[in-house]
């Protein structure tokens, strides 16, 4: 960890176990596996070890000032900053979208909405800061392209539409992912989980109303819909991750229960929630193999191409670039700021000590 | 699990809150709801619109300059801060709106005031249209501005039509808490490090010349002066210098920045006549 | 002062504490970042609260927060298995690390 010593409430306590989880750092690898498989160097680490194991098998929630595998606090660092990039960088599809929206109520919505995502990266952020992560040095590593955020993000809005589309099947399928989370293993993630579960599921459903709303208007409307539903599909699906048997770090979060379903798993949720809504909306899916299977109880659906989501996750989406320099900008340019701010205080502070001195 | 339902609790208490923000923001149901929206004597309907259709301007080429700030704010706390300003701004607007379409004869919706008049039917004052300029900028027109509109508000709480008297009362609670952050951030902007301070006094230098405009189109001048005293006193600023200019903006009279101001905002709403949103 | 700030335009970060609605004890909500106790407030106010009349909150900076150890009941946190640990010389402090 570094100079990323603990700084988040529980972790602010500079007491024994967290100055411990340093020491021990060697001895359980983010890949040493198996939460059991550590080595027994010190006589503490399997007493440590049995207690974390058995609050996880009991269901309680782990809490920041536990002792904790390095693995497990690492993946949760890794999981959460990702997921609070995501809302960040998740504000500039539909942000631009506020200044234009055709019409007050919109544009109050959708500032509203674009808001709460802001106040989601927040609530990350500070779960990640009770494991002794830095905002700071997280936002760092967005900037510098060494953590990445959802794939979804890297695609255009051109038109309107895809602000409903966007509430429809990126907070759909955010929902899918996130609800689970909120019975994570790790109590301020989970938290922070059912505060943004909440709003989301209002976030769905307005972008549902407004291509309920867009459908009842002109046939060139319509067209507007359909045609952002056909570009959104097929992402959307990939929001989930790879399949199942190409995803190898998320047996190791099951057994953590810091995930609660697979991949395959969420994405099977994704589609059955959706295609009676499709059909209700009146549009029609992009896949020609979508269609129920009695014997399954599931829809059957067509196979995302993979290679796509690679190149997208890789950096070569059609706007990493112009998201990822839109991040970077904001915050160099609000350097002068922070700054004038911290120095500002700094002044204060000093200000009252001479005071309280005289 | 036994150790959810204290964050259950809170999170129904944090629904709360969002029920109400969202019930105003959102238009679900009639902002006006329950208010006896009929012109009571003695109200010149006229005077009662333009005043309406002016302080609704203000408040929607405000917000839109707000809203500019959204992914590009200096922290992220921000971000969430200038959407809440934003926001409040926006919901004044569609109120006044409202109400300015019941009370000229019209019977226009918000829309049509905010998508369907040109640049030169707008009443905004121009200090409100000046393009977004740095973040030292944005907190000194904010300071002037709601400073200016809270003064104006706590006048109108005791308007006669009781319509306005509502907006205005439910918006200096709104207003107070704009001039605070503010003020706020003048004073560590002003005192911070020289080249915060260097910018604000060019934020300051910019606004000089606008304020005239306020100042002589309501009697509110001597509080605001005031209030811009204070600030930049404990900022350690010098005072914007300004001249009693007569206003252009109320009278249609903008800078060459509303035009495009209003080219982004109505863009859509005009390129699909007919469209239902 | 200047302890939690890795760089000098980086704000400390604060514990919020909010009491949702009269009869309730404050909770704790999370954390944010600020430059000073003001701000903290303010941002508090807009993030965990949305500004909701009404409320109370509690800021106060994370570093100031002394907390227990874990369940001093728990027979891994006997006094045996446990006193090292309570040496403060037992840890290797980098120095940069503030408070201690």
């Amino acid at each position: 960890m570094g100079r990323h010593f603990p700084k988040g409430l529980g972790s602010s306590y500079h007491g024994p176990n967290e100055r411990s989880v340093g020491k021990w750092d060697s001895m359980t690898s983010p890949q040493s596996g198996t939460s059991s498989s550590a080595p027994p160097a010190d006589r503490a680490e399997p007493e440590l070890q049995r207690h974390f194991d058995d609050t996880i098998a009991h269901n309680q929630r782990i809490e920041p000032r536990d002792w904790m595998p390095e693995g497990y606090r690492r993946t949760l660092i890794r999981q959460i900053a990702q997921h609070a990039h995501s809302e960040i960088i998740g504000m500039q599809p539909e942000g631009e979208w506020i200044t234009r929206a055709p019409s007050l109520r919109r544009k109050a919505i959708l500032f509203a909405k674009v808001q709460d995502e802001a106040g989601h990266g927040l609530y990350l952020y500070s779960a990640a800061e009770t494991l002794g992560a830095d905002r700071a040095d997280l936002t760092e590593r967005l900037i510098e392209g060494r953590q990445k955020y959802s794939s979804i993000f890297n695609y255009p809005t051109p038109t309107f539409a895809d602000v409903g589309v966007i509430g429809w099947f990126v907070d759909g399928a955010a929902i899918c992912n996130q609800v689970p989370l909120c019975r994570s293993s790790y109590g301020p993630y989970a938290r922070a989980m059912v505060r943004v579960c909440k709003e989301e599921s209002f976030h769905q459903r307005q972008g549902y109303e407004l291509l309920l709303t867009m459908m009842r208007g002109t046939d060139e409307q319509r067209a507007m819909v359909q045609d952002a539903v056909d570009r959104w599909w097929w992402p959307s699906l990939m929001m989930f991750g790879p399949p199942d048997d190409d995803s190898p770090n998320s047996a190791q979060s099951m057994a953590w229960k810091i995930k609660r379903h697979t991949n395959d798993e969420l994405r099977q949720r994704f589609v059955d929630m959706t295609v009676p809504q499709a059909e209700k909306l009146g549009v029609t899916l992009p896949d020609p193999e979508l269609r129920w299977n009695e014997e399954r109880g599931h829809h059957d659906f067509g196979t995302p191409d993979w290679s796509e989501l690679k190149r997208v996750i890789s950096g070569d989406g059609p706007c990493n670039a112009q998201r990822m320099e839109r991040r970077r900008t904001a915050h160099e340019e609000g350097a002068w700021v922070r700054e004038a701010a911290a120095a500002h205080a700094a002044k204060q502070d000093k200000r009252r000590e001479e005071g309280s001195a005289a | 699990m036994s150790d959810d339902h204290v964050y259950l609790s809170l999170a129904e208490g944090h629904d709360e809150g969002g029920d109400a923000r969202w019930a105003f923001g959102t238009g679900f149901e009639d902002p006006l709801h329950g208010v006896d929206t009929a012109v009571p004597a003695g109200v010149d309907a006229t005077e009662l619109a333009a005043t309406c259709l002016a302080l609704g301007d203000d408040a929607l080429v405000s917000a839109q300059r707000l809203a500019e700030w959204t992914t590009r704010a200096p922290e992220l706390e921000e971000e969430v801060a200038l959407a809440n300003i934003g926001l409040d701004l926006l919901g004044q607007a569609r109120l006044l709106y409202a109400r300015c379409g019941q009370v000229d004869g019209s019977g226009r919706g918000e829309d049509a005031y905010a998508y369907l008049r040109d640049a030169d039917d707008f009443r905004n004052v121009r200090l409100a249209e000046l393009p977004g300029g740095d973040f030292a900028f944005s907190i000194v027109r904010l300071l002037v501005l709601s400073s200016w509109r809270l003064a104006h508000f706590e006048r109108l709480a005791a308007s006669p039509d009781p319509v306005l008297s509502a907006v205005a009362a439910k918006g200096v609670k709104e207003l107070t808490y704009h001039r605070q952050y503010a003020a706020d951030w003048a004073v560590r902007l002003g005192d911070g490090t020289p080249e915060s301070h260097r910018r604000m006094r060019a934020a300051l230098h910019q606004v000089g010349p606008y304020l005239g405009e306020l100042f002589t189109a309501y009697d509110v001048r001597d509080e605001v002066v005031a209030v811009l005293a204070q600030v930049t006193e404990a900022a350690g600023l010098p005072m914007p210098a300004w001249r009693p200019t007569p206003g252009a903006g109320r009278e249609g009279g903008h800078t060459e920045h509303l035009a495009p101001l209003l080219a982004e905002l109505q863009g859509v709403a005009r390129a699909h006549p007919g469209a239902v949103w | 002062m200047s302890d939690t700030e890795g760089t000098k335009g980086n704000w400390p970060l604060y514990e919020v504490f909010v009491r949702g609605k009269r009869g309730l004890n404050h909770v704790h909500v999370g954390s944010l970042h600020a430059a000073d106790d003001r701000m903290a407030l303010t941002h508090a106010r807009d993030l965990y609260t949305r500004r909701n009349e009404g409320v109370s909150i509690w800021v106060v900076r994370s570093e100031h927060i002394a907390a227990s150890t874990r369940d001093e009941k728990d027979p891994f946190f006997a006094p045996s298995a446990d006193k090292v640990y309570r040496h403060p010389t037992f840890y290797d402090i980098p120095d940069d690390v503030p408070h201690i």
